[in-house]
């Protein structure tokens, strides 16, 4: 029985250091590396030697303050992820609440998630070209059915004008993520107490409020898992819009991941810019994941913590009173 | 209240039906853009300028033809792909197992902490360090090579901690007890006996890791410059450019063979990527 003072706890070590190892070098370390590049004045296509900039915060202070195009892409990044998430979060919704009703019994289920969630699967790339060319001048698929239903009688210039090409964006984003949503919420909702529904049932609810009042509540937490990851895949949405229109009408489309790679990788060569813009981003996202830790911590031993130190409190206070 | 009940039916029929319409104009919306990008793959370009159709033709030779003459070269695309999402997925589902199986396992020091690195570190974007890891690859003369592109899936925080919840649910410390006593040193048990216990969910976060790797644009287009090693997106990205400005038959047909691969692998596999997703934490 000699066996059972070996310590393995060296394994547990050894078995995580590849992890670590691969982390501190491709993640840590360009990550440093580029907060360092936003505080100097590397540019161009030939290296030279870099400084850091007489008041550090020079490149940031541009990007905030004077870049008209960087303001625009944070706008644009955040009304382009707002005018998606809220209808993908509406229908998910419904459609959640109609697959997981029992009364209703809706048939073909399986084959229904297996079509709405499709479009998420394939290259965000082919569908952001395919999309263009679906939307083509003057001749193209959509602007021969508009001809055919007779909703136009000329062709229709679509992505020249700004509202519309934000709102293809915003509806290819749509179309691309409201099955995922929804395959999770039903997930979710099947993991809740079956007890819980059967006791409304008993108490005569009827769907909506079965649906108001126990299974949206009881989702909260996966909702917010949902908000926090829908906002940090918003921040960094790249392929639709690069491909789609690849910023335009007039940077109507331009998202902060588009501003950094065409301050460094599209001929301007500004390193020092796209490394601030990408530490801004950074932040952004750091604080939404914070917000996420805070949430999804484990919320009764928080609750109960807090009700502890209330009754301790007020033990106290009662203690002080008694004297 | 024979009535009620007669009208209450008729509701619920009414519900139905609109429930059904609904659910089959969004599979319909699903299916059509893909439908017409495969449709008009067949079509010559003045049959796509004269309207709209939902049945091939058969240009579909004559497209390819164009496509590949212009420098497209999908098969290369293919593989490139297929060598940087299967080395990536490779990658990932081996070692975050291992870190994953470390975590559970073993009772460390540092244990409680490494789990709340994995969680703070969780939901970095890869765009945000991007300017710093090109800077980095260009040093090294990494660029054009497709080391940076897989070494990093190693370090895949999502993905381990959907490992550990995994064996926390199943693994029971007895198994690795056993295999302790039959002699088997710590990574024979892993790689012969925890490995094959964990296959479910390896399968499940290979497919998301290949699909997700596959379909990667931004790292790629950063790193991957000369045309031998461009992958299917890029590629894809091509189609946009001059060269193809009215051959509207051979970027179809170039959009169709990109998203071929993917059709296939998701109609094989939909159910246990349908399964995977509601097990959550599958969001890029």
């Amino acid at each position: 029985m000699r066996r059972k003072d070996v310590s393995y706890a060296k394994f547990g070590y050894i078995f995580t250091f590849p992890f670590v190892l691969a982390f501190l070098i491709f993640s840590l370390y360009p990550i440093l590396y580029t907060a360092v590049i936003g505080f100097t004045d590397m540019k161009g296509l030939i290296p030279k030697p870099i400084h850091i900039l007489d008041n550090p915060f020079q490149n940031f202070k541009d990007l905030l303050f004077d870049n008209v195009s960087f303001r625009k892409s944070l706008i644009n990044t955040f009304l382009l992820w707002i005018t998606n998430f809220i209808p993908q979060m509406a229908l998910a919704l419904l459609l959640t609440a109609w697959f997981t009703n029992k009364r209703l019994n809706v048939k073909g289920q399986g084959l229904f998630k297996v079509l709405l969630y499709m479009p998420n699967i394939i290259t965000a790339s082919t569908i952001a070209v395919l999309f263009s060319t679906l939307f083509a001048y003057p001749m193209g698929p959509v602007n021969s059915l508009f001809q055919m239903l007779g909703w136009s009688d000329s062709p229709i210039f679509f992505l020249q004008d700004k509202t519309t090409a934000r709102g293809i964006i915003a509806f290819i984003q749509f179309w691309m993520w409201y099955g995922n949503t929804m395959i999770v919420l039903i997930a979710g909702v099947m993991g809740i107490n079956p007890a819980l529904f059967e006791s409304a049932a008993i108490d005569g609810a009827n769907g909506f409020q079965t649906f108001f009042r126990i299974t949206l509540p009881s989702l909260r937490t996966i909702l917010l898992f949902t908000l926090i990851t829908s906002m940090v895949g918003g921040l960094t949405m790249f392929d639709i819009p690069q491909l789609f229109l690849a910023g335009g009408p007039d940077d109507s489309t331009l998202t902060t991941s588009m501003f950094i790679y065409g301050q460094a990788f599209k001929g301007s060569y500004m390193y020092n810019r796209a490394a601030a813009a990408s530490m801004i981003m950074f932040l952004i996202s750091a604080v939404l994941s914070g917000l996420l830790f805070y949430v999804m911590r484990d919320r009764d031993a928080a609750k109960l913590k807090k009700i502890q130190k209330q009754t301790h409190r007020n033990a106290a206070q009662a203690a002080a009173r008694e004297v | 209240m024979e009535k009620n009940r007669e009208s209450s039916k008729v509701t619920q029929t009414v519900n139905k039906t609109i429930i059904y319409v609904v659910c089959i104009a969004l599979a319909v919306l699903s299916i059509l853009p893909f439908w017409i990008m495969f449709v008009n793959a067949t079509r010559s370009t003045p049959e796509i300028q004269s309207g709209l159709s939902l049945l091939p033709s058969s240009h579909m030779m004559g497209n390819l033809k164009v496509l590949l003459d212009k420098s497209f070269d999908p098969l290369q695309g293919f593989m490139n792909s297929f060598i940087i999402a299967s080395g990536a997925t490779l990658c990932t589902v081996y070692f975050s197992s291992l870190a994953a199986y470390g975590l559970v396992t073993y009772s460390w020091k540092l244990r409680g902490a490494f789990f709340t690195f994995i969680m703070c570190v969780m939901m970095i974007p890869s765009q945000a360090s991007a300017i710093g890891f090109y800077q980095f690859m260009y040093k090294l003369h990494w660029t054009n090579n497709f080391l940076p592109l897989i070494l990093p899936a190693i370090a895949a925080p999502a993905v381990v901690f959907f490992m550990r919840q995994y064996l926390l649910a199943t693994l029971s410390i007895e198994i690795v007890e056993a295999a302790r006593v039959d002699g088997s040193g710590e990574f024979r048990t892993f790689n012969r006996i925890i490995m094959p216990l964990m296959m479910p969910a390896i399968a499940t976060q290979a497919i998301f890791a290949f699909v997700a790797n596959w379909n990667n644009l931004f790292m790629p287009l950063i790193l991957l410059t000369q045309k031998e090693k461009y992958t299917m997106p890029i590629m894809v990205s091509l189609l946009r450019g001059d060269i193809y400005k009215t051959e509207f038959g051979s970027i179809y047909m170039g959009l169709a063979l990109t998203a071929l691969p993917l059709f296939v692998v998701y109609f094989l596999l939909s159910r246990y990527i349908i399964a995977g997703v509601a097990l959550g934490g599958v969001k890029e």
